[in-house]
């Protein structure tokens, strides 16, 4: 197992890396990259988890398309990254401070919690006959069964998300120039030729 | 497996309200695409009748109780009456918008549409038994909110109102995730019995009771109550008016009653540690309620601080941990959906030629210009104050019960209190509509606003006739969850 071990800390080592890049680069398509870099040292550790279809998930769905939507966004709006980091400094101390007072609270709270030596671990038993089959095949045949709720909620969540979307920034554009047919097609030629007797010598 | 379409239909006919909304919504946004704008009023009707059919059908499933989906899905008489009372403030929110809204030139086919997707949302809210469905409820109703209260694209209010609620909100479901992440780790269950269970069994560890506090954080933020209500008085006066009317009812019932589902469902082995925490907000809502309100000008802000106070008194009634604590919720929720109601069709009526008006001054001397609106508001402003007999003097009423009863004494005091303090600015509307010098009269009311206004009025005036009936369903609305 030492292998997979090994792996691992690299892996984590790679993501805590990277995700200390993504908040500290000056250049924010490089902190793209870097968030980048980390989704995918994630799937590696979803990988040595045995979730092989989280870790494609990831791959596809955050690198594919969220993180390329990024850097879209970071390229095309121009944004100017120093003057909003201008009141960083600011806020430092008062962000740091309640930073420190979120930790030191939780590291009270969790240093004064005496374990048992028998600590109650919930475990979910393992279906023996999902254990058998790939993570794919295990997550449909629950997905479209068991969750068909949620699974629909969620489908009208996203309906939702995409109306509200258009609804926001969709506007009725007067300079768009667009093709109506039927008015090309009614058209006549007294609307667009007008006959003038032009006489000699004088022009219109 | 049900066997033949019909029965398959009958064993799921409890979600049928949801899926009527939902359909409904589609075939609005088609009607909608199809009708190219037009037919205003026929599709505001459609989207009314759709939620009154929900209602009724909710209406017509009887008494008993079924769980769905894994027990994810719960259908009980408390989930049904909350469900119906919150389809009628939906419906009635819909009906007091088309005035406003074909008037304000932002009358689309979509608002509707949200309206009913938020519904649809509020009904999984309420009848969530997981925290899955719960967080799915959630999320369903907070995205189709955080559109509509951006809804006015042109004005920069109703966007920075938009965005703050979309900021902050999106806030508050990762607090409540990550609530729910500790208390599915240290449980090892996300349905609510199931949990219930694993803390009766195992005792309240201290990683569940930190789960519940982030949990909560998410939850009562959904209610506006201190501190996670900083949001509500700059989206109650940023978004139009008919959106305000709409945040103002339904969802605030639907948020109730999922967290009290929540409590109840879930943490009944735990109710000392979330009893401090829901004192805590309660006491602080009230009270902040109380005293931010006195310096308002515009009415719809001190709406918003007025339903800040409302459900910090709500919450009394929680915090009791008692079923006469949760029925007096119930009934305190349906008495301030039945006052806020009212109280918005004033404000959408308040209209002069040049537009919609909105500040406390601009109701002066409103009894000479039009007695009925001004005797009906000032009905109800006595009602939200608390005044006897009026309908919301019971609501406080029974909420203190129920905390003396479970030795909240202290509490109750802060209560009576903060509600002799908050008396102060709902007279002080009274006082302006009464004896200041008359201002330019409003343009007479549209018939929607005015029926709306008359029935919350009787029902505000007219509590003692039927507060037998109402104790008796809301009582057996809360038995359902005590068994």
């Amino acid at each position: 197992m030492e292998g997979t071990d090994l792996f691992f800390y690299l892996f984590s080592a790679l993501v805590i890396l990277s995700g200390l890049m993504v908040v500290s680069a000056r250049n924010p398509v490089h902190a793209v990259m870097f968030l980048i870099f980390a989704f995918i040292n994630a799937a590696g550790i979803f990988l040595l988890l045995g979730a092989e279809f989280l870790a494609m998930t990831l791959v596809i769905v955050y690198v594919g398309a969220v993180a390329v939507l990024f850097l879209f966004v970071v390229m095309m709006l121009d944004i100017d990254f120093a003057e909003m980091r201008a009141g960083y400094m600011k806020y430092f101390p008062i962000g740091a401070l309640i930073g420190f007072a979120v930790l030191a609270e939780l590291i009270a709270l969790f240093g004064a919690w005496k374990t048992k030596s028998g600590l109650n671990v919930v475990k979910a038993p393992m279906d023996p006959e999902l254990a058998a089959l790939t993570n794919t095949e295990a997550l449909g045949r629950v997905l479209f069964t068991e969750y068909v709720f949620y699974f629909e909620a969620v489908g009208i969540i996203l309906l939702t998300a995409m109306i509200g979307a258009i609804i926001l920034t969709h506007r009725k554009n007067d300079r768009a120039r667009r093709q109506n047919i039927a008015d090309q097609v009614a058209r006549t030629p007294e609307m667009s030729i007008e006959i003038r007797k032009v006489e000699t010598g004088k022009g219109i | 497996m049900p066997t033949s379409t019909a029965s398959f239909l009958g064993a799921y006919n409890s979600v049928l309200p949801e899926v009527i909304l939902v359909i409904g919504a589609m075939a609005l946004l088609m009607a909608g695409a199809f009708l190219k704008g037009k037919n205003m009023l026929f599709i505001s009707l459609a989207a009314f009748s759709i939620l009154i059919l929900a209602a009724v059908v909710l209406y017509m499933q009887g008494n008993g109780t079924t769980a769905l989906f894994g027990g994810s899905f719960i259908l009980d008489p408390f989930a049904r009456l909350m469900k119906i009372v919150t389809l009628i403030a939906a419906a009635l929110a819909v009906m007091m918008s088309y005035d406003f809204m074909s008037r304000a030139n932002l009358w689309k086919y979509e608002f509707l549409v949200l309206i009913l997707l938020a519904t649809a949302g509020m009904m999984v809210m309420i009848s969530a038994n997981d925290l899955m469905a719960l967080y799915l409820g959630i999320e369903l109703q907070s995205l189709a909110l955080y559109v509509i209260a951006a809804f006015n694209v042109n004005s920069e209010r109703s966007s920075e109102a938009g965005l703050k609620y979309f900021v902050l909100g999106a806030l508050s479901s990762g607090m409540l995730l990550y609530g729910a992440s500790l208390i599915y780790g240290f449980t090892g269950a996300t349905g609510f019995a199931e949990i219930a269970s694993s803390i009766k069994t195992a005792g309240p560890s201290l990683g569940v009771v930190f789960g519940l506090a982030f949990l909560l954080v998410g939850l009562v933020f959904k209610i506006s109550a201190v501190p996670f209500h900083m949001w509500t008085p700059d989206v109650y006066e940023g978004s139009p008016t008919p959106v305000t009317t709409f945040f103002s009812a339904a969802p605030k019932i639907a948020a109730m009653a999922m967290i009290i589902r929540v409590l109840y469902g879930a943490f009944p082995g735990i109710t000392p540690q979330w009893q401090q925490i829901i004192v805590f907000v309660s006491i602080a809502s009230m009270v902040l309620g109380a005293f931010a309100a006195i310096g308002q000008t515009n009415i719809k802000r001190l709406m918003a601080y007025s339903s800040i106070g409302h459900m910090g008194f709500a919450l009394v009634g929680l915090a009791a941990g008692t079923q006469i604590g949760v029925q007096s919720v119930v009934i305190y929720m349906i008495i301030y959906a039945i006052m806020t109601l009212g109280t918005f069709a004033c404000i959408l009526a308040m209209r002069r030629e040049e537009g919609p008006v909105e500040n406390i001054n601009d109701l002066a001397g409103l009894a000479k210009n039009d007695l009925t609106m001004a005797f009906l508001l000032s009905m109800l402003m006595f009602s939200l104050a608390g005044i006897p007999p009026l309908a919301g003097f019971f609501g406080k009423y029974y909420v203190l019960l129920a905390a003396i009863k479970a030795d909240l004494v202290p509490l109750a005091i802060i209560g009576v209190l903060a509600s002799v303090v908050g008396a102060y600015y709902y007279l002080r509307i009274i006082k302006i509509m009464f004896f200041d010098e008359a201002a330019e009269a409003f343009v007479p009311m549209h018939a929607t606003l005015r029926s709306v206004l008359v029935a919350s009025g009787l029902l505000v005036i007219g509590f003692l006739a039927y507060l037998g009936p109402l104790e008796a369903i809301a009582g057996a609305a809360s038995k359902s969850l005590f068994n």
